[in-house]
């Protein structure tokens, strides 16, 4: 059985550890961490995994409930992190404005709010619907619409703010 | 459906962003836009930032699984707050393998963190290879043990329970601890064979500090200090698979 359980969960690894590294800032050995513990717990509690039912969702809300109740207090904030280094992997190198553009979104995300940031990754990084990322966070679902706005307006003034007619566009 | 469409909520806007609005609206929305330049400008901004999201974090979903979890389908062994564990491993290495033990400089009167790792270590090559004579009261005595080692070391000592990991408890010695003291040694043994020591000494320096790790030869040892104790938990087979143990006995030792 816990074979098969982790076979399951195996597939969703990849985005678990995405999603905990961006939370935790790029700190890899943490995320994978919070990742390992995230599984453990899964395992602990398949019981209670109502199937058929969304895995995915059912892990990430693991996973958002030890960051938010555990790793969010224990982890003082460290500096925003350099993404300079997670530019060379990417597909198609951009150029020079689109990388400060790139360099300049990202920033604002790592700047945001908590809950804002969670909400916002949760919706265009992990491409969970309204209602799973409300599931996920634990939050009526007009809570989820109002952080996932306001994060994008910060996002957006802190990135184009009044040089929106000079910036270049990021495709 | 009037000539003027309805002005789209902010949730609108938002689901239009996500490409998740239904058709027959989305339609409106953007002929609304037609109109309204500023606001489809900042519906493009919006946009680009999914794009900017895709673009540096997309990859990220590229990297290969690491084998440490693989441990996650082991009978799980979650039961307390796994993540005060978490929080305290900050893996320093101390220094290029070997290099400090081999600096007889740091002796005794030297680093007494490094002392304690030293001393564990010695005691682990000195008896862990032991057949016969590993142990000075065997498991089967685990309660005189525990209760004698936790006089002499005058502390609350226990023998964590490792057998979920799969290391039964061999039994235990007392030492002499790296400066001074005295310290215990509970040896653990896997199916294989593999042993696993915990050395334990009173905490002199006090403090509280997050997982060391070090390796010397072929073996591989984290040592930490909690309250009154300093713990060094040393094993073969390297950080990842003694990182797992040392979670463990960390869990045992602070239920």
């Amino acid at each position: 059985m816990p074979r098969r359980s982790f076979e399951l969960m195996e597939t969703h690894i990849p985005s678990l550890r995405r999603y905990a590294l961006v939370l935790l800032r790029h700190d890899e050995p943490l995320a994978d961490d919070l990742v390992q513990d995230c599984l453990e717990r899964a395992m602990s509690r398949w019981h209670l995994w109502r199937r058929p039912g969304n895995l995915r969702g059912w892990l990430f809300t693991i996973l958002h409930n030890i960051y938010v109740n555990d790793v969010a207090r224990a982890v003082a904030r460290p500096d925003v992190v350099e993404i300079q280094d997670y530019f060379p992997a990417m597909a198609v190198p951009p150029n020079q404005a689109d990388r400060i553009r790139l360099r300049e979104v990202t920033a604002a995300i790592q700047e945001l709010p908590d809950t804002q940031r969670q909400t916002l990754l949760l919706v265009t990084m992990e491409g969970f619907s309204y209602d799973e990322t409300a599931d996920i966070t634990g939050v009526p679902i007009g809570t989820v619409m109002s952080r996932l706005s306001r994060a994008r307006e910060k996002v957006r003034a802190a990135s184009w703010g009044e040089t929106r007619e000079n910036g270049r566009r990021i495709t | 459906m009037s000539d003027l469409p309805e002005i789209p909520t902010e949730d609108e806007i938002q689901a239009l962003v996500d490409g998740r609005l239904d058709p027959a609206r989305r339609a409106e929305v953007e002929a609304w836009l037609s109109e309204n330049p500023d606001e489809a400008a900042r519906v493009a901004e919006l946009r680009d930032i999914s794009g900017a999201v895709e673009q540096v974090y997309g990859h990220l979903l590229e990297r290969p699984i690491p084998a440490r979890f693989q441990n996650a389908a082991a009978p799980s062994m979650a039961r307390s707050p796994v993540w005060r564990v978490a929080a305290m491993i900050v893996l320093v290495a101390m220094g290029a393998a070997g290099g400090w033990f081999a600096n007889d400089a740091v002796g005794p009167g030297g680093d007494p963190n490094v002392n304690l790792a030293r001393g564990a270590v010695k005691a682990h090559q000195m008896y862990a290879r032991e057949v016969r004579h590993a142990v000075e009261v065997p498991a089967s005595e685990e309660a005189h043990l525990v209760a004698w080692l936790s006089k002499r070391l005058d502390a609350p000592l226990r023998a964590p329970n490792l057998d979920v990991q799969g290391y039964r408890l061999v039994g235990g010695r007392l030492l002499p601890a790296s400066d001074s003291g005295p310290a215990a040694q509970f040896m653990y043994e896997a199916e294989s064979g593999e042993r696993l020591t915990l050395y334990v000494e009173q905490n002199l320096t006090g403090g509280e500090t997050a997982f060391r790790f070090t390796e010397y030869d072929d073996v591989s040892a984290f040592w930490w200090k909690d309250g009154p104790l300093a713990y060094v938990l040393i094993g073969r087979g390297g950080r990842d698979s003694l990182l797992t143990l040392a979670r463990a006995t960390y869990q045992e030792l602070n239920p």
